[in-house]
């Protein structure tokens, strides 16, 4: 009897502690009931949704260069895509030799592991914050080339995103540099 | 869904039987029913509210984890171990890179133990905790479920954050993990402790004495120290019959053997004193990280293998750990390319699953849901 008293007493002190803000809501409202949003709770920086493509603002053309790597080390081979000689580096204006021609992603396969972003060499594949592309088509995930780089420049624009080789070499000259400041004798 | 026996009784069916004389239904709980926790089957022959047989069937989940792995690359088969024990991500990971790190000889930098361990009691707590408020849902209990889940979702944010995901992390990888914690992960985890100090308190204060609860699960379900051997428990499950065995203890591995922590056993080996077994559990986990925390060294967490090819040399390895379920051991065989010749599981939860047939058998219809409940099986890990 005492135990149960002590359980009531339990969740009568949580109903008038607060109001506590709630934990569970109707999806896409957040907040309490005092203030009320309309959007879903913000996804934590390192959060993993579907994959996409990135582009290189600078040249103009996405990163990819189609080297078959991530389609490779897939585990659920959810990809494909083919290659073509680069354009704009017959022009001059790029250092790619090779870029994507076309690039397709069953989402509906992919396990959003990461993998493909961690063995990508040319900072061409990220996860993006993407969750929510439900489609009542049975294929509808399937996403092409235009849909990716899409989803990649939103990721970059809301990210400022940071090719991940650009930032090594930042820590490491960083590193470096600490290291001579630390011992000044020794680089001499 | 309840219907006359026929096996054995075909000729009795229709007859009224005489006083006395037991009269068998077949009784089908699953695999669409809440209280299976998954997609299990239970047949029940019943004489009327007493269970005179049980037979569970399994398979309905299984996705062939096993041969899949024989198809894929090491650094790939970490996803499919995300996929068995799927409450307790981190702890599948832990168990098979420790196999593969085994086998080649890899020693892992002290950071990255530190986060595994870190990460793995965590994630004992947020499966713990949906145990409890499982147990209690099992039990009639509405209410602690909703303490219970709170705690969970707290810890899942930390994972989200830590690893990007909130349940098929993939974060540990052979030799190491994947990235460093995020920068503010001391502070998040400080914050996180006594709030989850406070869930685990609450849920435990709201159900384990419980008059109601007592009644439900006290001596129910009783299995006794010789027939949980037999029957190869392990876990919780095991140390619910008194006897003082986890793995953690009995053969340290990563770096369990540098934190000070209990075992906690129970007496009867009944439902009440394996739901106890876990509330302590959850305590003993927040000593290992606040002391871990303590500990933790900085430094590189990058394997020493970097992004080579993992191709392990020929042999065969057995490696074990504790999963919040139970012993989990993985059995690898390499031929030397880089795909695994076989990998084995022993799951937790199959071989706990195992003593349910035993357990059963002449125990009230009301209770099987909590004897089942109780023996916390994920059939994910059940059926592979």
């Amino acid at each position: 009897m005492l135990y149960s008293l002590k359980g009531l007493w339990l969740t009568l002190v949580s109903t008038v502690n607060g109001f506590r803000e709630p934990v569970t809501r109707q999806y896409p409202a957040t907040g309490n009931i005092f203030k009320r949003r309309e959007e879903p709770t913000p996804v934590q920086p390192r959060f993993m949704g579907f994959p996409a493509l990135t582009w290189d603002s600078e040249v103009g053309e996405p990163y990819c260069t189609s080297c078959m790597v991530c389609i490779r080390n897939c585990p659920t081979q959810c990809m494909s895509s083919n290659m073509m000689d680069n354009p704009l580096q017959q022009e001059g204006m790029s250092h790619r030799r090779k870029i994507v021609d076309t690039f397709e992603i069953n989402l509906n396969r992919c396990i959003l592991c990461g993998i493909c972003v961690e063995v990508c060499n040319f900072d061409a594949i990220v996860m993006s914050h993407e969750h929510e592309m439900s489609t009542y088509q049975r294929n509808g995930d399937r996403v092409n080339l235009p849909v990716l780089l899409d989803i990649g420049r939103k990721f970059q624009r809301e990210n400022n995103w940071v090719p991940p080789t650009v930032l090594a070499k930042q820590k490491r000259e960083a590193e470096a540099a600490a290291a001579r400041i630390d011992a000044p004798e020794d680089s001499v | 869904m309840g219907e006359l026996v026929s096996q054995e009784t075909a000729g009795s069916v229709g007859d009224v039987p005489e006083r006395g004389e037991p009269v068998e239904m077949l009784l089908n709980m699953g695999p669409q029913h809440p209280s299976t926790h998954g997609v299990f089957r239970l047949v029940l022959w019943v004489d009327g509210e007493k269970v005179i047989r049980a037979e569970p069937h399994i398979g309905y989940l299984h996705r062939g984890s096993e041969k899949l792995c024989e198809g894929e690359q090491y650094h790939q088969i970490i996803t499919l171990f995300d996929r068995l024990d799927y409450v307790a991500n981190f702890n599948n990971e832990l168990v098979y890179c420790q196999a593969v790190e085994k086998l080649m000889g890899l020693v892992v930098p002290e950071r990255a133990e530190y986060v595994r361990v870190i990460l793995c009691e965590l994630n004992r707590i947020a499966s713990h905790l949906l145990f409890v408020a499982t147990m209690g849902l099992d039990a009639g209990a509405m209410t602690p479920s909703m303490f219970c889940f709170r705690g969970r979702e707290r810890v899942q944010t930390l994972f989200e954050a830590v690893s990007g995901a909130r349940m098929m992390h993939n974060y540990f990888r052979i030799g190491g993990i994947k990235e460093d914690l995020p920068d503010n992960f001391e502070q998040l985890v400080a914050d996180l402790l006594p709030l989850l100090r406070e869930d685990v308190g609450e849920s435990d204060r709201l159900l384990t004495f419980n008059e109601i609860f007592l009644a439900r699960l006290k001596d129910v379900g009783v299995i006794s120290t010789e027939d949980a051997l037999d029957f190869g428990l392990t876990g919780p499950c095991l140390r619910a019959c008194g006897i003082e065995y986890d793995v953690r203890k009995a053969e340290p591995y990563s770096i369990y053997d540098r934190f000070d922590f209990d075992i906690p056993v129970g007496l009867d080996g009944d439902c009440w004193d394996r739901h106890y077994v876990r509330v302590q559990e959850m305590y003993e986990s927040l000593r290992i990280i606040e002391q871990a925390l303590d500990q933790m060294p900085s430094g590189d967490v990058a394997s020493s293998l970097g992004r080579r090819l993992i191709r392990p040399p020929e042999g065969e390895v057995y490696a074990r750990a504790e999963n919040p379920r139970g012993e989990i051991g993985v059995y690898l065989v390499s031929d030397g390319t880089d795909k695994p010749h076989r990998v084995k599981v022993r799951p937790p939860s199959f071989c706990n699953l195992s003593a349910i047939e035993h357990m059963l058998k002449d125990s009230w219809i009301a209770d099987v849901v909590v004897i089942l409940g109780s023996l916390d099986i994920v059939l994910g890990e059940v059926d592979r």
